[in-house]
């Protein structure tokens, strides 16, 4: 059955993960179409300027240069015309520190990165289904955390 | 030998139906992705010829009635929890199939094919979405909510919240209290 792609936004400086990222998405059931971003000014410049409608959801790497994952989510969390977009942290580290702070500075999924293909593939899903639900069932995104 | 192809979906499918519909003598306009506006209504006998058409290319029109049945489906079971009641112990498989008049095999499928998820998956979803309300705006205890949502233990809850969310009850509530302080504060 088609549905309305779910339009999906990475912001990752690795270029290998960027591509592994695109190839995990393409396997997951749910229909979604993907925008591709470097750092986290080409991502604001890009939310800024863009006649598209914004994405559903947002994954955001922490480390990248010029502007990281943090300032981004603040930066998304603090602009009324973005708050419904879900905010994904997608990094390598996953200390429960870092996992609680991003929480409570407004992200709603936490993913620590997944050193094979398979993992990536399963973890995604997870997300784009239930980002999904979210997207479609009328639910309270400010109650939408999930950590993987 | 091989050769490689790069294609855009989006083009591939603008053009099919174009080419398909202009065939039809059918005027339309593609407004966003996935939407036809047609310059006339058209019968269903027509809509039926449209399908056919395009079938062969994996396109579909989309079937209104399936959307609205699933949204039924999903309004009965987002009614049923969010009771101000104790939930009834009864089984959602039952309740369901009596309330919408079909087999509960017919509406499980017909729910999966539409939102790519279970009955199952969305029911433990919307109670999941229940207990965090009734945690943060009425304040019950996770025993009280257990007992609310007819859950066997606050063990099953908390496992149930945890499998769902990744995060323990009690780390959820710090959260939201910590995030609602920080809104608060000027940044």
């Amino acid at each position: 059955m088609n549905q309305t792609p779910l339009h999906v936004l990475l912001a990752d400086d690795d270029e290998d993960d960027r591509l592994i990222f695109k190839d995990a998405l393409e396997e997951v059931k749910v229909k979604t179409r993907l925008t591709l971003v470097k750092d986290g000014i080409q991502l604001m410049e890009y939310l800024e300027k863009t006649e598209d409608e914004y994405p559903s959801i947002v994954f955001l790497d922490l480390n990248m240069p010029r502007k990281g994952g943090v300032e981004c989510l603040r930066e998304i969390r603090s602009d009324k015309r973005l708050r419904n977009i879900s905010v994904a942290i997608y990094s390598t580290s996953a200390s429960e520190g870092d996992i609680e702070d991003t929480f409570i500075k407004g992200a709603n999924v936490y993913i620590k990165k997944p050193n094979d293909f398979g993992s990536l593939v399963r973890v995604l899903e997870e997300v784009i289904t239930i980002n999904w639900q979210y997207h479609n069932s009328d639910l309270n995104r400010e109650n939408f955390v999930l950590s993987l | 030998m091989k050769l490689h192809v790069r294609y855009d979906m989006v083009t591939v499918c603008k053009v099919v139906l174009q080419e398909q519909l202009e065939k039809l003598g059918i005027t339309f306009e593609l407004t966003t992705l996935g939407e036809l506006e047609l310059k006339d209504s058209i019968t269903v006998t027509r809509q039926e010829e449209i399908n056919q058409v395009l079938k062969k290319y994996g396109i579909e029109l989309l079937d209104d009635q399936k959307n609205i049945f699933v949204q039924k489906i999903k309004d009965t079971i987002i009614e049923l929890i969010n009771t101000d009641e104790k939930l009834s112990s009864a089984k959602f498989s039952d309740y369901l199939a009596r309330k919408l008049n079909y087999s509960y095999g017919h509406i499980s499928k017909l729910f999966s094919d539409v939102t790519y998820t279970s009955i199952e998956n969305f029911i433990i979803l919307q109670k999941i979405e229940r207990a965090k309300q009734l945690i943060l705006h009425e304040e019950l205890t996770l025993t009280e909510v257990a007992w609310k949502l007819n859950y066997s233990s606050v063990q099953h809850l908390s496992n149930q919240f945890k499998k769902t969310t990744g995060l323990t009850p009690t780390a959820f509530q710090r959260i939201i209290k910590m995030r609602r302080l920080q809104s608060g504060k000027p940044t």
